[in-house]
């Protein structure tokens, strides 16, 4: 199933690149080349030979894992995208983290107080949540938490002035791990409003969800069999519906996953933050052809191979699944 | 006359009501824009740098909503922002709408190996974050007001693909097909005289669904500097006000207020459309 869309995926990229434009010689040099010069490029590029031939070569390089050399940056492109991966990868994780634990207590909230105001303002709050992208809840909260009340700031990883030094790329994995939590701080507080604009569009469809499978959950006989034992409502809400209203929520959390990682590329360039999405704004503006293709192409590779673990874990999810 | 049964029913929908109303606001803000007594969007003055709006200190009268760093008039470019904005709305849904229904529908009625290999590509095209295809596609084609149109066109269509295709699976089965297929109907017309006009209402709620995100695609573009220079953006004014929020904080909220408008307004319009349209959900 991956591999047909991972090749749909290459002729995209190949089409969008290098055949839209026409010449992409001509985008990657000044007007002052010679034709010389210009033929040089052409056949250092592959780019004298038929289409259909180019594609091959091009697949071929790709499958061994060089994506070139980055014309604006001149260095090697993977090496450059490794090295900042790690930083999406922490903010997508934090904001899935963010939204899981929103969307689970709003729709607890909603359910546990159902019928009065917590319910009432809950789904408001879900309600706008969901009809406002990202890039706007980047914007208000930049306003909101930074300009009216300065308490996050708005661009960076770390302060300019923070000299720690880290020996991966997950600066927020690396100081939590090794107990260093003044700087764990500094970072959580960088990347506060980040993760928060991007988990705010699936904390509503979380809170949505799973509000409504509990509310289902809650009229089952096993809920009311727990009540007539004497159990706290809290506790069975918690204990009883909850666990076994979670498996649609997982199931929509998985394939909402993809559209956070999606969101990154603006948050993280809104909020200048050094991940790839920052770097890909930085290689638009250059027109860096091989930096743009190599971003888009690990970009796809991350979305087919998070759909990969959805796939499987269904299985460990859904027993029925795994039988047949 | 029918005129009051008209208002009952407006009445009784109040979000396709204020929806619709919204929607005609921004355009006739847009179409409106030379004849109001503004000034010149692009006119700048050194003098008018960053000046506040009429409700904070040491506003300007001349400028109602203040100026921008360029010291451009803010309210003059939020009405003339408008412009690009129904633009890049009407073209960008109208494009990804026809791309993707006639997808969806070749799509679902012919199924079999047809349908496999469209649905392989429209799988391809979400596999790649929708923004980044936009960027990528603006950085190689060159920035412009059609080259958002284009990039709007290139992640939307799936949308539309999507949900008409997985209609259709539905419709093909029912009695009506089979009859027009026993008419000797041949696939052209079945597909849109019969199919086509039991999907409209749901293409007519997916197309302001996706105008609301368009609005929101040329924003960020404009904000990135990839949209048009040549007129007043509502993202080109985010971008101005993002680099003296300290200074001039209100120059980001007054696009922002629009934009978020635009954005529920449309969503309204949606919930509305599908509401009226949807013979079932009206009972």
């Amino acid at each position: 199933m991956a591999l047909p869309t991972l090749l749909g995926v290459m002729v995209v990229v190949f089409v969008l690149i290098r055949v839209v434009p026409g010449d992409p010689i001509s985008m990657m040099i000044s007007g002052e080349a010679s034709p010389d010069d210009i033929a040089k490029l052409r056949e250092a590029y592959g780019l004298d030979r038929s289409i259909p031939v180019q594609f091959l070569y091009f697949l071929k390089t790709v499958s061994t894992g060089h994506l070139g050399t980055s014309i604006s940056l001149h260095q090697d492109v993977l090496e450059l995208i490794m090295g900042r991966l790690p930083a999406t990868l922490e903010l997508a994780i934090l904001a899935l983290f963010f939204a899981t634990v929103l969307g689970v207590s709003f729709a607890l909230t909603s359910v546990y107080w159902r019928g009065r105001w917590p319910e009432v303002a809950v789904d408001a709050a879900n309600a706008l949540a969901l009809a406002l992208p990202e890039f706007l809840w980047a914007l208000l909260l930049i306003l909101l938490l930074s300009v009216s009340i300065p308490l996050f700031p708005i661009s960076g990883r770390t302060d300019p002035s923070n000299a720690a030094v880290f020996h991966t790329q997950f600066y927020l994995f690396e100081s939590l791990f090794t107990a260093r939590f003044s700087d764990f701080a500094e970072i959580l507080r960088h990347m506060f409003l980040p993760a928060i604009s991007l988990a705010l569009p699936l904390t509503a469809v979380i809170g949505r969800v799973l509000k409504s499978s509990l509310l289902d959950a809650i009229n089952q006989d096993y809920v009311l069999l727990a009540r007539a034992k004497g159990f706290s409502p809290l506790y069975v809400l918690l204990r009883h519906a909850l666990p076994n209203a979670l498996i649609p929520t997982i199931t929509i959390t998985g394939t909402q996953f993809t559209l956070l990682v999606g969101g990154t590329v603006l948050i993280e360039l809104i909020f200048a933050y050094p991940g790839i999405g920052n770097m890909l704004f930085g290689a638009a503006i250059n027109r860096d052809l091989p930096l743009m293709q190599g971003i888009t192409i690990v970009f796809a590779v991350v979305f087919i191979l998070i759909n990969i673990c959805i796939d499987m874990s269904y299985a460990l999810i859904n027993p029925r699944v795994r039988l047949d | 006359m029918n005129l009051t049964r008209y208002v009952d029913t407006a009445f009784a929908n109040p979000k396709l009501l204020i929806g619709g109303l919204g929607l005609a606001i921004i355009a006739a803000i847009a179409l409106a824009a030379p004849l109001l007594p503004l000034q010149d969007p692009l006119d700048q003055s050194l003098f008018a740098q960053n000046l506040p709006p009429f409700w904070l200190p040491g506003h300007d009268a001349s400028y109602l909503l203040g100026t921008d760093s360029l010291g451009r008039d803010l309210l003059s470019r939020l009405v003339w922002g408008a412009r690009p904005v129904l633009i890049v709305m009407v073209l960008g849904a109208a494009l990804s709408g026809v791309v993707g229904v006639i997808v969806g529908l070749v799509s679902g009625y012919l199924g079999g190996g047809s349908d496999a290999v469209l649905s392989r590509i429209i799988e391809v095209f979400m596999a790649f974050p929708p923004m980044l295809l936009a960027i990528v596609l603006v950085a190689v084609v060159g920035p412009g007001l059609y080259a958002v149109v284009i990039s709007i066109a290139l992640i939307g269509w799936t949308r539309f693909a999507r949900v008409v295709r997985a209609e259709v699976l539905v419709l093909r089965e029912q009695d009506f097909i089979t009859a027009a297929h026993l008419l000797g109907y041949r696939w052209f017309r079945i597909l849109f005289q019969e199919l086509l006009p039991n999907i409209i209402p749901m293409v007519l709620a997916l197309l302001a669904l996706e105008m609301g995100r368009a609005i929101v695609v040329e924003a960020i573009l404009a904000f990135i500097g990839f949209s048009t220079s040549d007129m007043a953006t509502w993202g080109g004014i985010l971008a101005d006000g993002r680099n003296y929020i300290y200074q001039a904080w209100w120059i980001m909220t007054l696009p922002i207020f629009a934009i978020t408008l635009s954005v529920l307004t449309l969503s309204l319009l949606a919930d509305g459309l599908r509401l009226a349209l949807d013979p079932v959900i009206r009972r």
